[in-house]
């Protein structure tokens, strides 16, 4: 039986303190890795016998515009479907130079999300075979999820953000 | 293959055909664009564009209320819009703390099976089309009909369903619901019978297996590693279903079998769904069982007991006082809604359909994220058709149940 606290507790012998913000959301271990050592981290999850969570389930990025200096989240999930274990596990990045090591040399997967990643919030990730924009138009200049790009005309007043619960 | 000599980028002598097979084509069921470079019939070489529905419903969905985003999802894999709709709700439950009643969870799982088989119909009909038998297509069509009529009495709708709230269902099942889910169950007039026919006309016809045996087959591993989930994994031998595997919606309490396939080439894919339809049919007879075991008091419940959160039907809105109340909190933004991540997935009908949801308290989600399925595995079409003919890219392509919302999200 496969349970967080040993996945936790093999993950800290490897990488010690490097690994932090040890989370059990809704019942999902949740933790954060330094960028340097996203690949490091998913080949070990790879290939420890015990761990063995070979199959990418998703990966996208998130914005934190509040976050000085590590603004962008990019967000792995993976799944042992032997012992039916989930993961999530994070990197942050700053939004100056979204570098971050591309999956696709382990995860076939990685490709087609890791493009749709960098469409929607420019992370660049680095060694990604044809990091090309996938959903949006190429002519594109723009990151259109990040926060900073409102949906909405911010200037209508009837729309108020205060008026839907975010003031 | 090895025979073919292949010569140089560019170079005059250039002996292969480049041929742009969509957006708008006819052999390619919705809005794919695939150049493919042919040396006669044969495709060396494809590459696969996508994006041309895209609708950024990821950014909409992070200015919409929680009950908003169901419309979006109904547009994500419209085959089979009442699965995205549970998987919302569940997702949303799940964030909420909600739990539902067993009588809710057993409508849900007849409403998402029905919904899996109007999917598997469509795919399966359609490689048949592909394949030169149009008469498959309109066999099963008139059945999906019925499908959707069933829908109709419970939601209103057909195709994009919207269907179901956040707690449960927007009103009841009526009579007349049930009436038309024994029509369709029917031994002897139903879709037992038809789907009967169907296998009749394809699984073991000569015509059907030469074509189809061998085309597009993917090894497990290499399934794996791109990411297949659902039927196409199923077919090329792994048995991983997210009904088994992490049951929503009280799966747990059905049997089923998870059928698997060995080479995962058309032919297995088609004869996974067609099994897949037997064991939906299955457990729709179940969970019907299982509703009809409901009495008094109990038979009446259609909905979890969270005024919180379940937007109210609208007779009660305008006749009751404290349903009007939770009603403008809901609209307002008023309700308490948690802070946290939660992801949640449901077996779709094409693939593991996830939905990553991070709330920060406010009215409207922080980030959504939808994992698609067949966006996933769609990378792996180019190699699928490598080598083969074009016309089994054609059918490559349909046996993959690619659905372009779905996609392009």
């Amino acid at each position: 039986m496969l349970t967080n606290e040993i996945i936790q507790q093999k993950l800290t012998e490897k990488f010690g303190d490097a690994l932090t913000q040890w989370e059990q959301p809704y019942g999902m271990l949740t933790f954060t890795a330094p960028k340097e050592m996203n690949l490091k981290v998913l080949q070990f999850l790879i290939d420890d016998q015990e761990l063995g969570f070979d199959f990418l389930t998703d990966l996208q990025a998130v914005h934190y515009p509040d976050n000085k200096g590590a603004e962008l989240a990019v967000v792995y999930h993976l799944h042992n479907w032997k012992e039916n274990v989930r993961i999530r596990f994070k990197v942050f990045t700053a939004i100056e130079q979204p570098d971050v090591f591309s999956a696709t040399a382990l995860y076939q997967s990685a490709n087609f999300m890791e493009r749709e990643t960098y469409d929607f919030y420019g992370v660049n990730f680095v060694g990604h075979p044809n990091l090309i924009r996938i959903l949006n138009v190429d002519e594109m200049d723009y990151f259109p999820l990040r926060k900073e790009y409102p949906l909405e005309d911010q200037t209508r007043i009837d729309k108020d953000d205060e008026m839907f619960g975010r003031g | 293959m090895s025979e073919h000599i292949l010569l140089p980028e560019g170079s005059l002598e250039k002996q292969t055909t480049t041929l742009n097979l969509g957006p708008t084509h006819p052999a390619t069921h919705g809005v794919f664009q695939n150049i493919l470079e042919l040396d006669g019939e044969r495709v060396m070489k494809a590459t696969s564009t996508v994006g041309y529905i895209h609708r950024a419903f990821e950014k909409i969905a992070e200015r919409r209320a929680l009950y908003q985003i169901t419309p979006l999802t109904d547009r994500l894999n419209y085959c089979s819009s009442p699965i995205n709709n549970m998987g919302w709700h569940l997702t949303c439950e799940k964030l909420l703390g909600v739990s539902t009643p067993k009588r809710v969870d057993y409508l849900r799982v007849i409403i998402m099976e029905l919904a899996r088989i109007a999917d598997h119909l469509i795919c399966n009909s359609i490689v048949g089309v592909d394949s030169g038998a149009y008469s498959g297509f309109l066999y099963v069509m008139q059945y999906r009909e019925l499908i959707y009529e069933i829908y109709e009495e419970v939601c209103g709708s057909r195709l994009t369903t919207n269907i179901g709230r956040i707690g449960g269902f927007e009103r009841n099942f009526t009579n007349a619901a049930f009436e038309k889910l024994e029509k369709f169950l029917d031994e002897k007039t139903g879709y037992p019978a038809q789907l009967r026919e169907f296998e009749k006309l394809f699984t073991r016809n000569r015509i059907f297996m030469e074509r189809t045996i061998g085309c597009g087959p993917i090894s497990a591993e290499r399934a794996k590693n791109y990411g297949f989930t659902g039927p196409n994994l199923r077919a090329a031998g792994i048995d991983y279903d997210v009904r088994h595997h992490n049951p929503y919606s009280s799966y747990e309490d059905f049997d089923f079998a998870i059928p698997v396939g060995t080479t995962g080439d058309c032919y297995d894919r088609f004869l996974v769904r067609n099994e897949e339809m037997w064991q939906s049919l299955s457990i729709i007879k179940q969970a019907y069982r299982k509703v009809q075991g409901f009495t008094g008091a109990e038979a009446d419940v259609y909905h979890a007991d969270v005024p919180a959160y379940y937007l109210p039907e609208k007779k009660d809105v305008y006749t009751k006082m404290e349903a009007l109340i939770y009603h403008f909190k809901i609209i307002m933004g008023e309700a308490d809604i948690p802070a946290g991540e939660v992801y949640h997935s449901v077996e779709g009908a094409n693939g593991e359909l996830g939905y990553y949801l991070i709330s920060d308290g406010g009215r409207t989600p922080y980030r959504l994220h939808f994992r698609r399925p067949c966006f996933i595995y769609y990378q792996a079409y180019p190699e699928l058709i490598q080598g083969g003919m074009l016309s089994d890219a054609v059918i490559t392509m349909s046996s993959l149940n690619l659905i372009a919302g779905e996609l392009d999200a």
